[in-house]
């Protein structure tokens, strides 16, 4: 199998006033197509800085991250941007939907920035609403859904632009055992039928088992398990 | 969905707040153009002067009279095409409150001096004919519901005595600008009185106004007259009917001043107002900012979102002031005491400007906020607690 992603001795350090807060030391790691992996750690270990740096929304302080063959961490935030649209489906903790769209609306969003037609788009979004089961509720708003069926929208955007890369944030962080079920069952589906690409960061062990590789973080190192 | 569809649900996702800015913007705007109009129906008259008039007066005070004497000299110089003239008459007509203008002027010239004012030639052959006749302004006809032979009743103040004038003409305007409520009737009326009543106060003339044949003399002209009385216990002051208009306003300069400022500092009110709306409304929204950047929005588009916002909510609340404005107007032209302003209208300039500061004010309110928007990195943006 190819490699979609390569990180070569990344560091990352934050600053607070003028003291330096060192995150990630040189870090290495590979990721296959079509993998699956899981980012676990306790607070404040880098998971999400790492996940950052991968979906490109954060810059490495040094090193390299390449993602399909690209080096992001030298291309501009234009360049980026239109990179992520194109690459990278993100799923937050707290899903981030856009309140006065509907769910619809809010799968759409990535759309917007494509050339497809109002029927390609319209096409696009009912496809994803339908894998994640939602397709009855596409004119519902944010607040008319449950937390899973948000979370469920939330990975309809990250899909519907059919990106290489699926990255989630905790994705079952603020949902209840059966809701977190759903998801992780449903991101497992993405990644067997498919064949997307997904980096997950969780502190739950139950949901780090569905990945196909596991990988600890502590202390901005990484020791695969 | 559209672009347009997000930001009309962004812009009323505060329905109360974006409600209240509308209606704030809506109240500068009708603020502002009532003020421009106050200060362009102030300086209406210098608007409505002829290139080819000249004003002869006093030389130490418009207030001082000069002698009839004068019109036939000034006749003669060259360049003068005809010579009219007139005294200011006031007077009281119904309460003191009716304000109008009221002049006794020579009848065989007036209207060739003044062709901006419209009159048939049988009223104007009336009118030139009987002594105690006089002509009225159309607006004036409307106020008062006065006809031709209708009889008005003036009691003299510069002129004491009471008055009566015949209703013989009825002029109209030529120009939006002519000033249609006037009246005027004979000056030898008002000169065999003041004869007979006031020895000593006949043979006087307010001002001369001068019919030039080329306007690009007017100072050769002016000059020449002027030259006439030199010396003379009533010497004059020539200058074209503009720069007298102007003078007049002169007077009121610092009344008219205060109102350009304020009408300018309510345009940056209004830059507040949209401007803090805006700045909340980019606050609270930085985590959603973040999520459409991670999405793959750009630096444009969010440019486009802030921007497009702030000028929806800028033109409702100025196209709202618009509309509401021209009623306001009518209703203050009603309101005002009569007499004040004879053309009391919004310009289509001002109506331009309006429009125009409403939507540089939806631009420049935009500016902090976006520049908020593209500083804060995307991670900074989920990390913010509104």
């Amino acid at each position: 199998m190819s490699l979609i992603i390569q990180i070569e001795n990344l560091s990352k350090s934050y600053w607070r006033d003028s003291m330096e807060i060192p995150v990630l030391h040189n870090l290495n790691l590979e990721v296959e197509r079509g993998g699956f992996l899981s980012l676990m750690g306790p607070s404040g270990s880098g998971k999400t800085t790492l996940l950052n740096l991968i979906a490109g929304i954060d810059r490495p302080s040094s090193g390299k991250v390449i993602v399909n063959d690209s080096d992001i961490s030298t291309m501009g935030e234009s360049a980026l941007a239109k990179w992520r649209a194109i690459n990278i489906g993100f799923v937050f903790q707290f899903y981030n939907l856009i309140p006065v769209l509907t769910a619809y609306e809010n799968v759409e969003l990535p759309l917007i920035l494509t050339k497809l037609s109002r029927k390609e788009r319209k096409k696009h979004v009912e496809t994803a609403l339908s894998i994640v089961g939602l397709e009855d509720r596409m004119h519902h708003s944010p607040r008319q859904l449950s937390g899973g069926q948000e979370q469920r929208v939330a990975i309809a955007r990250a899909i519907v632009a059919d990106p290489l890369i699926l990255v989630a944030d905790e994705p079952t962080g603020d949902l209840d055992k059966n809701s977190a079920d759903e998801i992780l069952t449903l991101m497992k589906r993405l990644n067997t039928e498919f064949d997307k690409t997904i980096i997950i960061v969780t502190h739950d062990p139950h949901a780090a088992q569905i990945a196909k590789v596991v990988h600890q973080l502590d202390k901005g190192e990484l020791t695969k398990k | 969905m559209k672009i347009f569809n997000l930001l009309l649900k962004n812009s009323l996702r505060h329905k109360l707040r974006t409600f209240l800015t509308i209606l704030g913007i809506a109240i500068a705007v009708i603020a502002f153009n009532v003020l421009r109009t106050v200060v362009t129906a102030w300086s209406v008259g210098v608007q409505a002067s002829s290139a080819n008039r000249l004003i002869t007066r006093q030389a130490i005070s418009f207030i001082f009279t000069l002698p009839y004497a004068y019109r036939d000299k000034i006749a003669q110089v060259e360049g003068v095409e005809e010579v009219t003239f007139a005294n200011w008459f006031q007077g009281v007509f119904i309460d003191k409150n009716q304000f109008f203008a009221r002049l006794a002027v020579d009848p065989e010239t007036l209207f060739k001096v003044y062709p901006e004012y419209l009159i048939s030639d049988d009223e104007l052959a009336t009118f030139k004919k009987e002594r105690n006749s006089c002509v009225i302004g159309i607006e004036i006809a409307k106020r008062y519901d006065l006809k031709i032979g209708d009889v008005m009743n003036i009691d003299g103040d510069i002129y004491p005595g009471s008055w009566d004038f015949v209703v013989k003409g009825i002029y109209h305007p030529r120009d939006k600008t002519t000033d249609a409520t006037q009246m005027f009737f004979h000056w030898t009326y008002l000169d065999e009185r003041m004869k007979e009543d006031m020895p000593g106060r006949d043979g006087e003339v307010g001002w001369y106004t001068i019919k030039i044949s080329d306007p690009s003399k007017a100072a050769a002209v002016s000059e020449q007259v002027d030259i006439l009385f030199k010396n003379s216990l009533a010497e004059t002051k020539t200058e074209t009917e503009r720069a007298f208009q102007q003078g007049f306003l002169q007077s009121t300069s610092s009344i008219i001043t205060s109102m350009n400022v304020i009408s300018f500092v309510i345009i940056g009110i209004i830059m507040l107002v949209l401007g803090n709306t805006m700045i909340m409304a980019a606050r609270e929204r930085t985590r959603e900012y973040a999520v459409f950047k991670t999405l793959g929005f750009s630096a444009r588009h969010l440019v486009g979102l802030i921007m497009g916002e702030s000028l929806i909510i800028s033109a409702i609340g100025g196209g709202l002031g618009l509309a509401l404005t021209f009623p306001i107007i009518a209703a203050f032209a009603e309101f005002i005491p009569k007499g004040w302003f004879p053309i009391f209208e919004i310009e289509t300039i001002t109506i331009v400007f309006s429009i125009m500061a409403a939507l540089v004010i939806g631009i420049l309110a935009s500016i902090f906020p976006i520049q908020k928007a593209l500083r804060t990195k995307i991670v900074d943006g989920f990390r913010f607690v509104g």
